[in-house]
């Protein structure tokens, strides 16, 4: 007799694409600060979606992982983040690197495997880096840079000012025990460390109902004493509210926070494709979720703020249009590696020996 | 400190930690057991009172965050040193040392500085067994971007640790137990360049060339003694760093001996020893007789004490397989 998984959704409302629709909640958020988020938002969309069309047309090579439906997160978190933070990412971190403030046509350039490129054309989709906006690296191997970000948060502790580690990762990666051995870790040390989680209810094709007995990944914190927050990571001023509390924490106490936010991708796990995700043909909410599109409520928050006028949003679409473009073209234009730079970048003083 | 004392592997590598964190304040060493006199016997005794608690970090039982924790903070402007007092729980950790280390450098692009020292003991013998007894050094040495020493000397286990921890890139550093009695007179510590760190010749000899590194490379010193007794004159070469390797000493050396014998620590498959002999193969240099190769059986390390008696090399093998290799001459016969 075969004995079947049990799973409790404990994620509430959160995880029903029925409810959340409405507006964001933008208490307490300038009008000045809230258009550039939307800005940002709409950058990162853009930006993925013009990737997506790439790997369509096979003009991409190297696997692209794409978020676009959770841009909020990455936005929320980096409004609290200073250049002299140091934030680590995973495989599906574009978005991470734009709302830190990186460079469009470096990313672009980097997904082509250009000398231009962020990470020198060496690294493609699932390496992006740049020092200057504090992001030290996004690499494939799940789960991989959480325990990374805490030994960041133990340096910059030793530095002795306030500065903050952030670790990005999705649902799959608390499956990981690096994750576990990390959260302990970190409030032993203790690390001022964010985690955050970007639960967006998938690890590859598989649902969260078929890889844990419960839906809510906050639990862990709980069990490693760390203090945390579950929020719907489509509100951008929901997850602004939590990541401001989440960072305040970790400068002022040096400890550890836990952030779950609770979102969807709109894409396969890897690629461009809504209606397939690694060969396997998607029978999942997406067009309800779409209903939740964090950009959208954003928007629909500042129009009934009267913080964001007829036709400007089309106008910040246009102009992130020429922007995405203008990079497109950057990275077209730009030199591959030099062949020599396959051994001379071995070692940091140059080769391999 | 000007003076020079005879100064045992263990202590010698204390020195090296203690000169770390006196003289860079980035400096800091993080691992199991670093609070406890027992895990790496006398190489750090006391460091965390004389160093403070949060330069010599004691830790949860996590080797995999640990290590990813220090390389985390490597790339953040800290020199850290991961302990693990035994390479065989060293393996929990290697997303941080082959995924991450290795690669960072290269896949965002260059110039980028990763200081980090993973340092992991063999602790073989005393019945210990397969799980406390690895070297597995071949598996480090095969991998692009990380740098790999393994001492012999005291001299070295303290320069060599210096040296990886104030260098650019990842080092796997790897010490043996059983070196930790072997002296040296010491002089005050200096700061050489691991780059520029390679292979060196311990004893010179015109009939045999001898290739080894760690604990094995001070047995073919003592071995070589011993040969010289039997009028044989073996040359012993002790590579001290096995990743990246650098063979030219070992090519002059076999070039003038014409015999290679290469004695390694590990097991032989896909080994440093076959690498050696690889190497000096493709250069056209096996000419008198062909190579030898001794290594550990292939099998997992016993625990039953005869057993572990004929599983670990002696000097006892390494003469009698250098006399082998140098023929029945008649200077031979005379031991």
């Amino acid at each position: 007799m075969a004995v079947e998984m049990r799973h409790r959704d404990d994620l509430g409302t959160l995880s029903n694409p029925d409810e959340h629709r409405a507006p964001a909640s933008l208490a307490g958020v300038s009008r000045d600060r809230a258009r550039s988020m939307l800005r940002s938002m709409v950058l990162i969309r853009l930006c993925e979606e013009r990737i997506a069309d790439g790997v369509a047309s096979g003009e991409i090579r190297c696997p692209c992982h794409l978020a676009i439906g959770q841009e909020a997160v990455a936005v929320g978190i980096a409004e609290h983040l200073r250049a002299s933070d140091k934030c680590f990412g995973a495989h599906r971190s574009h978005a991470h690197y734009l709302a830190l403030g990186g460079s469009v046509d470096r990313m672009m350039a980097e997904i082509h495997g250009k000398d231009t490129g962020c990470s020198r054309g060496m690294g493609g989709s699932m390496h992006l880096r740049d020092e200057r906006i504090g992001l030290v690296g996004t690499v494939p191997i799940v789960g991989a840079t959480i325990p990374m970000a805490v030994g960041a948060g133990l340096a910059l502790k030793m530095d002795g000012g306030d500065g903050i580690a952030v670790a990005f990762f999705g649902d799959g990666a608390t499956e990981e025990g690096a994750f576990h051995e990390s959260m302990n870790l970190a409030a032993s040390l203790p690390s001022p460390t964010v985690f955050v989680c970007e639960h967006n209810l998938f690890s590859s094709h598989l649902h969260i109902s078929l890889r844990q007995p419960s839906s809510r990944v906050a639990r862990y914190a709980e069990a490693h004493c760390v203090p945390h927050q579950t929020v719907d990571g489509n509100d951008l001023g929901a997850v602004l509210r939590a990541s401001d509390e989440a960072v305040a924490h970790a400068r002022t106490t040096r400890h550890p926070y836990f952030l779950e936010f609770v979102t969807y991708r709109w894409r396969g796990h890897v690629g461009h494709r809504e209606d397939v995700d690694v060969g396997v043909r998607r029978k999942d909410d997406l067009h309800l979720w779409k209903r939740r599109d964090p950009i959208r409520r954003f928007a629909d928050a500042l129009v009934a703020e009267a913080s964001l006028g007829s036709g400007e949003l089309e106008t910040i679409t246009a102009e992130a249009r020429t922007q995405v473009e203008t990079a497109w073209e950057f990275a077209i234009r730009s030199p591959y590696p030099i062949g020599s730079e396959l051994i001379g970048r071995v070692f940091a003083g140059g080769g391999a020996t | 400190m000007n003076s020079v004392q005879q100064v045992a592997y263990g202590p010698a590598i204390r020195d090296g930690f203690a000169h770390l964190l006196r003289n860079h304040p980035s400096s800091y060493t993080i691992g199991q057991g670093l609070w406890s006199p027992w895990y790496v016997g006398n190489s750090m005794t006391n460091l965390d009172q004389e160093f403070g608690k949060e330069r010599v970090i004691d830790t949860p039982v996590s080797e995999a965050a640990c290590t990813s924790a220090a390389l985390g903070s490597a790339l953040c402007g800290r020199r850290p040193i991961v302990i693990h007092p035994r390479v065989d729980f060293f393996i929990l950790a290697m997303d941080a040392v082959i995924n991450q280390a290795a690669k960072w450098n290269h896949m965002f692009g260059g110039g980028i500085p990763v200081p980090v020292v993973f340092r992991a003991i063999i602790n073989r013998g005393g019945e210990q067994g397969a799980q406390h007894s690895q070297s597995l050094a071949s598996w480090f040495a095969h991998v692009p971007g990380l740098r790999v020493v393994m001492p012999s000397t005291p001299k070295d286990a303290r320069e060599l640790l210096v040296a990886a921890s104030l260098g650019s890139d990842p080092v796997v550093y790897i010490d043996d137990r059983w070196c930790y009695e072997r002296t040296e007179p010491l002089g005050p510590v200096e700061e050489w360049d691991i780059a520029e760190q390679g292979p060196a010749i311990r004893r010179r000899g015109t009939d045999v060339t001898i290739v080894s590194y760690s604990f094995c490379a001070y047995q073919c010193e003592q071995a070589g003694d011993r040969l010289a007794e039997c009028g044989i004159s073996a040359e012993v070469i002790d590579l001290r760093v096995i990743n990246p390797l650098d063979l030219r000493l070992v090519f002059q050396s076999v070039a003038r001996t014409g015999r290679l014998l290469c004695v390694d620590g590990d097991w032989a498959a896909c080994g440093i020893a076959s690498e050696v002999i690889a190497q000096c193969a493709m250069q056209g240099l096996i000419q008198s007789a062909p190579p030898r190769r001794m290594a550990l059986p292939p099998a997992p390390a016993p625990t039953s004490r005869p057993l572990e008696a004929a599983y670990y090399l002696t000097v006892d093998d390494i003469v009698a397989n250098a006399m082998a290799l140098v023929g029945s001459s008649a200077r031979v016969a005379q031991c």
